[in-house]
C-alpha cells in the first residue's frame, strides 16, 4: 500500500472538514426540532416532523436538487442570503456541508427525540420547584440526562454526513479542493481507466475513519451512561 | 404562615379546601384518592387552582379574582416527593446544593447544618443509584431545605418504604419539624405518622376537609368513622416523662391526675410526650378490677358511644381532661349497661403502647 497522494489527503480532510461543519451547525438544530417533537404540543408538529424525514426517504438527488433550486445563486433563499449576508452556498464546500447536514438531520433527530422523550419529566418539576428557571432545568437535568442519545444522533449524523454523496453530488458537483470528498472521489476514480487502485486505497480510508468514529462514539456513549446512572 | 383556599378539579370530584398551616407540621391526611396530593401540588404551583387564594407569609402566591399565579420556581415552597426525585446524574452533595443558587438574600440553614440534621455527611459523594429508599428520602428532604423554602411540602415521603426504613427516618422527620422552623405541610395516609408528627391534622375526604384541629380532638371523634382509620383509629394523649423503673423496663408518664406505665423511654424525666392508644386496645370495666395483668387502670366516664349495628361499639371516656377511645363489642357495651355520664374504668395493656406511636414534644426540657 502506497502513500496517499496530495490530492487524496485533500479529499480526505475536506471529508472531515463538511462532516464537522455540517454537524457543528446541524446538531443545535437536530436538538432543538428533536426537543420540540419530544415536549411541545404545537399545530403542525406532525409536518415538521415528516419534513425533517423527508431526505431519508427521497433520492438523494431529489433532495440535492431541491437544495439547487431553493439555494442557488438564483433560488430563492440562496439570492436573499447573498445579497444580504455574502453568503453562496451553491458549488462551495459549504454547500456540501449543507447537503451533508439536511441528509444528516433526520439521523440525529430521531435519537435525540427518542433520549429527551426518556427523561423522567417529574425530575424537571422537582428542578421546578427547588427555584430552576426552564432553561437551567434544561441544561442541568434535561441535557445531562438525554447526553448519551444525543451524542449517538450526533455520531450517526457525522457518519452519514462523512459519506454522503447523491445530495451533495447534485446540489454542488464535483469540484476537485472545493466539493470533492472522499465519497466523490473513490467514484470519481471507478470511472477512470487505472483508477482502481487508488480507488481502493481510499475505500480503504474510508472504513478506517467510520470505524474509528463508531468505536470512539461506543466507547463514549458507554461511559456517560455508567456516569449517569451509577 | 401559609395560608390555602382552594377550590379545583381532582379526577372525578372537585376538591374545595381552606386551612392554614403554622410553623410546625399540618398533616393533610385521608384515603388514597381523597385529592391530597393535588392540594399540595396546587401549593406548590404544580398545578392550577379552579379558583381560590394561597398566602405564604403574606405574599400571594395564587389569587384567582387579581390573576396572580406565581411559577412553582419563584414560590419558595420546598417539595418532597414520594419518589424522591432525585437528580441521578449528580452526586448527594451536587443533588443538595441544587436548589441553593436561586435562594439570593435568603437566610437558610447552613449546608452542614441540612448535613447534620439528616445523617448525610457519609452519603455525600454518593449516587442516588447507591442508596437505599430511606437513604433517598432524607436527601430528597435535604435537598428541599437546603434550597432555603419559606414553606415545605412532604408528598407522603414515607409511603414508598418498608416499616424498618419507615422507622429509620421518622427521629430525622421529628427532629425537622422542630427545628426546620418553616410551616410544613406532611401528606399522609398513615394515622401513625400524621399522630406522631402532626401540630394540626386536616381530615380530607372526597377533596372536601371532613375535620381540622389538634390530632388529640380529631382523634376522640366518633363521628369521622373510617376517615380517621380503621385498625389503627385510637387517641391521642400527653403527659410528661415521670419516672423510670429500670429493674422492669418500664417507664412511667403522667397523664394529667394518671400514672400510666409503658414499656422503658430513653427520655429523660420532665420531657413532654404525646402517644396514640389505639381504640382496640383499651378495654372497659365497670369496677375497678383486681387481680389483673393490665397495669394501667383508668377513673374516667363515658362522654360518647356510638355503634352501626354491627359487632363493634365505639366508646370515648374522659380521663381528667383528656379523651381515650375503647372499641369493644356491642354486646359488652350493651351488658354493662354503659351510658353517657357513666363511670368506667379504662384498662390499658402497658405493650400496648409502641415507640413508633410515641413523640417527644418540642419545648420538652421547659417547665410547666
Amino acid at each position: 500500500m502506497t502513500a496517499l497522494s496530495p490530492a487524496e489527503i485533500e479529499a480526505l480532510i475536506l471529508s472531515l472538514q463538511v462532516a464537522g461543519t455540517a454537524i457543528a451547525v446541524g446538531l443545535p438544530v437536530a436538538l432543538l426540532i428533536g426537543y420540540a417533537l419530544a415536549r411541545w404540543r404545537f399545530p403542525g408538529r406532525e409536518i415538521v416532523n415528516g419534513l425533517v424525514h423527508l431526505p431519508l426517504v427521497l433520492p438523494p438527488v431529489v433532495t440535492g436538487y431541491l437544495l439547487l433550486i431553493l439555494l442557488g445563486r438564483r433560488g430563492p433563499v440562496g439570492s436573499f442570503l447573498e445579497e444580504n449576508f455574502g453568503l453562496v452556498f451553491a458549488f462551495r464546500w459549504t454547500g456540501a456541508a449543507v447537503a451533508a447536514g439536511v441528509m444528516a438531520l433526520p439521523l440525529m433527530v430521531r435519537p435525540i427525540r427518542l433520549a429527551v422523550e426518556a427523561v423522567d419529566t417529574r425530575l424537571e418539576e422537582a428542578a421546578e420547584t427547588l427555584g430552576a428557571g426552564r432553561l437551567f432545568v434544561f441544561m442541568t437535568v434535561t441535557l445531562p440526562l438525554a447526553l448519551p442519545g444525543i451524542l449517538a444522533g450526533a455520531i450517526l449524523g457525522f457518519a452519514k454526513a462523512l459519506g454522503e454523496f447523491g445530495a451533495t453530488i447534485t446540489f454542488v458537483s464535483n469540484i476537485p479542493g472545493e466539493t470533492r470528498t472522499l465519497a466523490l472521489a473513490v467514484y470519481t476514480l471507478t470511472q477512470t481507466p487505472s483508477g482502481d487502485l487508488a480507488a481502493l486505497r481510499l475505500t480503504f480510508v474510508a472504513v478506517i475513519v467510520s470505524l474509528i468514529a463508531l468505536i470512539a462514539s461506543e466507547f463514549v456513549a458507554r461511559r456517560l451512561s455508567r456516569r449517569l446512572t451509577g | 404562615m401559609l395560608d390555602v383556599s382552594i377550590r379545583g378539579r381532582v379526577g372525578d370530584f372537585e376538591t374545595d379546601v381552606v386551612f392554614s398551616g403554622s410553623a410546625g407540621v399540618t398533616a393533610l391526611f385521608g384515603q388514597s384518592g381523597s385529592g391530597k396530593t393535588t392540594i399540595v401540588k396546587m401549593i406548590g404551583g404544580l398545578v392550577r387552582p379552579a379558583s381560590g387564594r394561597i398566602v405564604l407569609d403574606d405574599r400571594v402566591l395564587f389569587d384567582s379574582t387579581s390573576g396572580i399565579d406565581v411559577p412553582a420556581r419563584r414560590r419558595r415552597i420546598g417539595h418532597v416527593f414520594q419518589d424522591s426525585r432525585l437528580f441521578p446524574h449528580l452526586t448527594v452533595r451536587q443533588n443538595l446544593a441544587y436548589g441553593r443558587r436561586f435562594a439570593r438574600g435568603n437566610h437558610g440553614p447552613a449546608f452542614d447544618e441540612v448535613v447534620e440534621l439528616l445523617g448525610l455527611s457519609p452519603l455525600l459523594a454518593r449516587r442516588p443509584r447507591t442508596l437505599s429508599g430511606g437513604e433517598k428520602q432524607r436527601v430528597a428532604i435535604g435537598r428541599a431545605l437546603y434550597a432555603a423554602p419559606r414553606a415545605l411540602v412532604m408528598d407522603e415521603p414515607l409511603a414508598s418504604l418498608d416499616a424498618a426504613r419507615k422507622a429509620e427516618i421518622l427521629p430525622y422527620l421529628d427532629r425537622l419539624r422542630r427545628e426546620a422552623g418553616v410551616p410544613i405541610i406532611y401528606v399522609s395516609h398513615a394515622i401513625g405518622e400524621v399522630t406522631r408528627l402532626a401540630e394540626t391534622l386536616v381530615v380530607l375526604s372526597e377533596g372536601r376537609i371532613v375535620a381540622a384541629g389538634p390530632p388529640a380532638e380529631v382523634m376522640s371523634r366518633l363521628d369521622l368513622g373510617p376517615a380517621t382509620g380503621r385498625h389503627e383509629a385510637g387517641a391521642i394523649l400527653s403527659g410528661r416523662v415521670a419516672g423510670h423503673d429500670d429493674a422492669y423496663a418500664l417507664t412511667t408518664v403522667r397523664v394529667d391526675e394518671h400514672e400510666i406505665q409503658v414499656p422503658a423511654l430513653d427520655l429523660a424525666p420532665g420531657t413532654r410526650v404525646r402517644f396514640r392508644v389505639r381504640a382496640r386496645d383499651v378495654a372497659l370495666a365497670k369496677l375497678r378490677p383486681k387481680d389483673i395483668s393490665v397495669r394501667n387502670v383508668l377513673e374516667g366516664y363515658v362522654t360518647e358511644i356510638a355503634t352501626n349495628g354491627g359487632a363493634y361499639a365505639e366508646i370515648v371516656v374522659a380521663i381528667g381532661r383528656q379523651r381515650l377511645r375503647a372499641r369493644i363489642t356491642r354486646k359488652s357495651a350493651e351488658e354493662l349497661g354503659l351510658a353517657r355520664g357513666e363511670p368506667v374504668w379504662a384498662l390499658l395493656k402497658s405493650i400496648a403502647v409502641e415507640r413508633g406511636m410515641l413523640t417527644a414534644e418540642p419545648g420538652s426540657d421547659e417547665g410547666e
